[in-house]
């Protein structure tokens, strides 16, 4: 589903150059839950972020579904992005300014659908995580473990083949953690969601298929 | 989607009241400040009360007689009007009157500042003032200097009070009674060469100057009327060809110059050649319009920038599911459309608000100021061009964020 070939990323300032990521290939296969993990600093969310297409590699090549991505212009890869990946942040990224409804209409926006069926969508995908009662709320009014939901509603509205999570439960309790992690393994075992999750966290790693070690910007495991 | 872009536009503009605030603030003012000034210009220039053949008149305001160190310059005398202008052949008509002049009456003990203005005959004929009642005074009268009076509506409200009718009755200006023989409606005093609130036949005039002052400058005013407007520069040519040929009253002087111009022309004449009126008018209207709507527009483009910044963890979202730079783009400039618009109405409100003030503080004498569609159009226009210049430049900046620094900014 996701190739990765001699992926490498080096940040350059006027007077230091820094390898983020060295020479990193993989291969995901679809409907895998893989896991990546790592010390602060070696890579992970780098690598995240590249497989999303969110940021470029200094040198190597991603296909995603079999399709190469190194020549998609900015409009092709908001729309690739639009269609085939869900992304989901250790921050959230909710917009305060709009209600949980609109903020997981978010991504259909960018598609030629009805208001209506938008807001159908939207509500199946709360009903998933189980919000169904918090719709007309701001993110300001909810709990961490809430907020991540509505993210994970966000990234699964449009039901893209691809979730990409940075850190999906790092600000939340154990509990409300668990709570997450489930709703994501159902999705990747009910619906066969492909994700690629980065976490700090052996537990939640470990029930996942696979598990990636980065060490200063290279694969170890 | 543009309900979307709606929801949190307005979501925006109420989280940062203060912003908000000095946006509105800016672009309503502005808009105010255009939409009363456009107003104003256009009753000034724009009306036609009550000289409707404005298309085939001549004004003549000034008259000057320049030296090497030395310049006289002023409205010319009524002798220079009725005598040079006089042998002009295109004219049909040719209107004289005094520039008006004030003095005091009382009217039951009370005191009233009046201002009253000299005309010939011809001047009822050249101009179409309304008569709410009686008429104006013919050449007999003229001539034979009687003491008869047309007066402005306000005039006779203020001195007669409220009655039907006051032709045939008397009014003390200036120590001389004058029986009012015509009511007129008001001309705003901004038409300043046909204003007045009481007109008298020159004939009547204390100083008799119309007789005594042979001189070519002298406080007096001409319109002349043409057949046609085609008849239009014959007129003025022929104007400019008598001009050349009068000699400086005076060693002093080198050239003598005057002008039969059109309405605008003649309003905003300085009499002297170097500097044209109508030059320094729509120079200085343009800098001012220039520099009125450049100040808010730049205020806008740096507000705009900030507020955009602040959101750069929703622009690095929107891009992260799907929105393109275009998108985005797009986005904003429909924001700010409905920011500008919103100022806008603000603006056009604003402007009701002080055109209604001036009219009942009657500042300017007789000056009804009102907005109409082509001034409101235009008001919408600056608006939307408000919001396309000073949404643009943030937006596209905006959109070309990499996500990642985007993300990471909040």
């Amino acid at each position: 589903m996701i190739s990765l070939q001699n992926i490498e990323k080096v940040y350059r300032t006027d007077t230091v150059e820094t390898l983020a990521l060295n020479s990193v290939s993989l291969d995901i296969a679809k409907g895998e839950f893989l896991s990546i993990m790592g010390p602060s600093g070696c890579g992970k969310s780098t690598l995240l972020n590249i497989m999303g297409l969110l940021d470029a590699p200094t040198k190597g090549h991603i296909r995603i579904d079999e399709q190469k991505t190194d020549n998609l212009n900015d409009k092709q890869m908001a729309q690739f992005r639009n269609k085939k990946l869900g992304f989901i942040f250790q921050s959230y990224h909710l917009i305060n300014d709009l209600q949980v409804l609109d903020n997981v209409e978010l991504p259909l926006l960018y598609r030629d659908i009805s208001a209506k069926e938008r807001k159908q969508l939207a509500m199946e995908a709360l009903a998933k995580v189980g919000l169904s009662n918090r719709v007309k709320h701001f993110p300001t009014q909810l709990s961490g473990g809430q907020k991540q939901r509505v993210a994970i509603a966000r990234a699964i509205v449009g039901r893209p083949e691809i979730i990409l999570a940075d850190e999906p439960t790092g600000n939340l309790d154990s509990a409300m953690g668990n709570e997450n992690m489930d709703i994501l393994m159902q999705l990747n075992q009910k619906d066969g969601t492909t994700i690629v999750m980065v976490t700090h966290d052996e537990n939640m790693a470990h029930k996942t298929h696979r598990l990636v070690r980065l060490f200063d910007g290279s694969q170890v495991q | 989607m543009l309900k979307n872009y709606f929801k949190i536009a307005i979501a925006v503009l109420k989280r940062r009241k203060f912003f908000t605030f000095i946006s509105l603030f800016g672009i309503s003012f502005t808009l105010t400040i255009l939409l009363v000034l456009t107003a104003f210009i256009d009753k000034v220039v724009g009306d036609n009360y009550p000289d409707k053949k404005r298309d085939r008149s001549l004004y003549i305001s000034r008259i000057a007689q320049t030296g090497k160190n030395t310049m006289s310059s002023g409205p010319p005398s009524f002798y220079f009007l009725d005598h040079y202008t006089r042998t002009l052949k295109t004219p049909v008509n040719i209107a004289i009157s005094s520039g008006f002049n004030g003095t005091n009456t009382y009217v039951n003990n009370k005191k009233i500042a009046v201002n009253f203005k000299y005309t010939n005959a011809a001047y009822w004929e050249v101009l179409e003032y309304h008569f709410l009642e009686g008429k104006p005074f013919n050449k007999q009268q003229v001539d034979n200097a009687d003491k008869v009076a047309v007066i402005s509506a306000d005039m006779k409200k203020e001195y007669f009070g409220d009655v039907s009718s006051v032709v045939g009755q008397y009014l003390e200006a200036d120590n001389v009674k004058y029986r009012v023989i015509g009511v007129v409606k008001n001309v705003p005093i901004t038409s300043y060469m046909l204003y007045s609130d009481i007109y008298l036949p020159y004939t009547v005039a204390k100083d008799q100057g119309y007789k005594t002052n042979k001189s070519f400058g002298g406080g007096y005013y001409g319109i002349l009327l043409a057949n046609s407007s085609s008849d239009l520069d014959k007129m003025h040519n022929e104007y400019e060809d008598m001009i050349k040929r009068l000699k400086p009253e005076d060693k002093m002087f080198d050239k003598v110059s005057s002008h039969a111009d059109t309405y605008v022309k003649a309003y905003v004449d300085t009499g002297d050649d170097n500097h044209s009126g109508t030059f320094i008018v729509v120079t200085a209207i343009s800098i001012f319009a220039v520099i009125v709507m450049l100040l808010p527009t730049l205020n806008l483009v740096n507000i705009n920038i900030t507020r955009i910044m602040e959101r750069s963890s929703e622009i690095g979202v929107r891009k992260a599911f799907g929105a393109s730079s275009t998108t985005l783009v797009y986005q904003f400039i429909v924001e700010n459309i409905i920011l500008t618009l919103l100022g806008g109405l603000i603006g056009i409100i604003l402007s009701f608000i002080a055109i209604q003030t001036i009219n009942s503080m009657n500042l300017i004498a007789n000056l009804e100021l009102s907005i109409n569609f082509t001034v409101l159009f235009i008001g919408l226009l600056v608006c939307l061009v408000f919001g396309l210049l000073s949404g643009v430049y943030p937006a596209w900046r905006m959109s070309k964020l990499n996500v990642v620094n985007a993300l990471r900014a909040q």
